[in-house]
């Protein structure tokens, strides 16, 4: 037990905060997506497309917002041709989000090329009279960089969105009924759209995260699966924005936690402290299967489905 | 007898196609690397070597690469592709394509293969690997003398006899100069992961660590350390630009000369399958330029444990060496055989972590 007290838990808390939060961001804009009715299997890619624009914006003018603002429009570009490709020309969605994962690694390996090896400028902390200097509560909560309130602030105003305002309720209504929300007038296409620019824009800021802050610097890959970890982290979260926090947190988490186990000498179960999340989205998955408990789950019923207009 | 015409030309044509290259003919030469070759680490050093291969022989040689090809399947699949489209001689450089290169050059007996890091030979395919744990000495013997709160992070990948290997060999050197250093590692089960690398780093800071080894091959390690303004070093490839002030030196793999001499051994029609395993003495493992910032005593001392090994007069596993549980590896004065060193499984006497197996 003596060996758990090399872990101090102020620090802990404070890295897995700054862990989960790319994979926070890209799974709250996935959510969005999904419960619009797309599946788009292509986070990884937009992600690391975010990673690369975001990076090298920050190089070019040296500063780090314009750096996440390109972030965000570079991830919202590439989310609106697979958007096109998926609403327009009625492409399959799972093989173009699989494209777009390709094709934004691609990419992004192309546009990073004269970037490897450079430096971004730093991201500024939250620095606060008094509260930052709090002991353990100043460490934990008040000494992280603007992105990081960002994506929690985000997840508040998600879940108030599709929750109480009118538009979210516009898209829920496509996403469980496109035909229905068609019929009384509403544009299926153009909310899908929307919602994708959003997801890709997110993702876009989640990548960048991971280049400006928690690396911070541009290799090739360096998302190394992310992308498909916040996609896991949807389904675990039941497409509800505030349980996504939480299991942001639980993911990174286990993460971090093993780690630090690890380097205290505790070595025992940390394989199975790994797999833990992914063994729970796979038992989602099979309750979402389950018919009965699909409703119970929140699953958008038209999720993955194409939609064109019949008459 | 026309129809049997036609049947000749076209056997002649097909032995044209198959058959042995000729002279005029460039040699097909193919990479098959497991990372993207930007890593800065394994994949680029790679890739160096692929490069001076294209500058040496010019329009002799016809060479490709695909990066990022995972281990098993896949790559038996391209491997599959790149000898029925032609290609003479394939580098696959990564452990894990051990058995589906196996399984390849078996159908495949004009096709030569050269595996990197395995230890399965054919006939037609050759192996080759570089002492790391020589540099690794190296490393471990600088991070000794220059931390200062004794301990020591490691992020390791996987625990297999190389890695294993490399930690020894750092640990036995870092004791050595300081009796009282503690390794404290991580396994991070992935060789190029920059943000679970960064987190790793992290974690081995956060808990007391003032110097980082690392085996993974990104330099993410490095600038963590940079930020924390701790020592650190850099694996695989000169690593020195991503931290300024924490990197001291790099364990550099020099491939280069390697493939040009197997490439010129497949022209001139005298390659064979070998076993190829060398370190400092040859240049295929390098200590690149160490940095100043470390005590100068410390860096000349370095350097004489590095020329020590090159020349033979040193070998980083002399005895007396215990295993973990206190049983007898090594006698007083022995030396530890190849053999031994690449079935390492256990960690020697001193590591105070348990090895997963």
């Amino acid at each position: 037990m003596n060996q758990l007290s090399a872990i101090s838990p102020e620090l802990l808390i404070a890295s897995v905060m700054v862990a989960s939060t790319p994979i926070l961001l890209a799974a709250l804009g996935e959510l969005v997506v999904e419960k619009a009715g797309v599946l788009n299997l292509g986070v990884e890619g937009l992600m690391i497309i975010g990673a690369v624009c975001g990076f090298a914006m920050a190089v070019i003018t040296g500063s780090v917002f314009v750096g996440a603002v390109a972030a965000m429009v570079g991830g919202a570009m590439l989310a609106l041709v697979f958007a096109f490709l998926t609403q327009y020309l009625l492409s399959n969605q799972v093989a173009t989000g699989l494209a777009t994962t390709l094709f934004g690694l691609g990419l992004a390996s192309l546009i990073g090329k004269p970037f490897i090896g450079e430096r971004p400028p730093p991201m500024p902390r939250l620095q606060v009279e008094f509260l930052s200097d709090l002991p353990f509560i100043g460490h934990v909560l008040f000494s992280h960089d603007p992105i990081l309130y960002l994506a929690l602030l985000l997840a508040f105003l998600v879940w108030y969105f599709l929750r109480y305002t009118k538009m979210g309720l516009v898209l829920r209504a496509v996403g469980e009924n496109h035909d229905a929300a068609h019929s009384i007038g509403y544009s299926v296409r153009l909310t899908r759209l929307a919602a994708i620019c959003f997801g890709g824009a997110l993702a876009g800021l989640g990548g960048c995260y991971l280049s400006l802050v928690r690396v911070p610097q541009w290799s090739e890959g360096m998302t190394a699966g992310a992308g498909w970890i916040a996609l896991a982290l949807v389904v675990f979260s039941s497409w509800r924005p505030l349980r996504l926090v939480l299991g942001a947190w639980l993911f990174g988490g286990v993460t971090v936690l093993q780690l630090n186990l690890q380097a205290a000498g505790v070595g025992i179960g940390v394989a199975y402290l790994s797999v833990a999340p992914y063994v729970v989205t796979i038992v989602v998955l099979v309750l979402i299967s389950l018919n009965r408990s699909q409703r119970l789950l929140n699953a958008p019923a038209c999720l993955g489905r194409s939609f064109f207009i019949t008459s | 007898m026309r129809g049997i015409r036609l049947l000749a030309a076209a056997t002649i044509l097909l032995g044209a196609v198959v058959g042995p290259a000729s002279s005029d003919d460039p040699l097909k030469v193919g990479f098959i690397y497991v990372g993207p070759t930007g890593d800065h680490g394994w994949n680029y050093q790679h890739d160096q070597g692929r490069m001076l291969v294209e500058e040496t022989f010019g329009d002799a040689v016809d060479v490709s690469y695909a990066e990022s090809v995972p281990e098993g399947a896949d790559s038996e699949r391209l491997m599959t592709q790149m000898a029925l489209s032609g290609y003479d001689l394939i580098f696959t450089t990564s452990f894990g394509y051990m058995d589906p290169t196996i399984n390849v050059a078996s159908k495949f007996p004009d096709v030569v293969f050269e595996h990197s890091t395995g230890y399965k030979r054919a006939d037609n395919v050759a192996i080759y690997n570089a002492r790391f744990y020589e540099g690794r000495a190296v490393t471990g013997h600088i991070a000794g003398h220059v931390t200062k709160s004794n301990v020591v992070g490691y992020i390791a990948t996987y625990p297999i006899p190389e890695v294993v290997r490399g930690i020894n060999a750092a640990f036995l050197a870092a004791r050595k100069v300081n009796p009282d250093v503690e390794f404290k590692i991580i396994w991070v089960y992935t060789w190029f992961n920059p943000p679970i690398e960064a987190d790793a780093a992290n974690a081995l800071i956060e808990q007391g660590a003032d110097v980082i080894l690392q085996h993974v091959d990104s330099t993410a390690a490095l600038l963590v350390a940079e930020e924390h303004g701790i020592w650190a070093f850099g694996q695989a490839s000169d690593m020195s630009e991503f931290g300024p002030n924490s990197h001291i030196t790099s364990i550099v793999n020099n491939w280069a000369p390697y493939y040009v001499e197997r490439v010129r051994a497949v022209m001139d029609g005298t390659w064979q399958s070998t076993d190829t395993w060398e370190g400092l003495s040859t240049g295929m493992v390098e200590v690149s330029e160490i940095s100043d910032k470390i005590p100068a005593e410390v860096k000349a001392s370095a350097l004489a444990v590095r020329d020590a090994i090159a020349d033979g007069s040193l070998h980083p596993f002399t005895g007396p060496i215990n295993r973990q549980d206190g049983t007898m590896w090594l006698a007083a004065g022995e030396t530890a055989s190849d053999g031994d060193l690449l079935g390492q499984n256990f960690y020697v006497e001193g590591i105070d972590e348990e090895l997963p197996q």
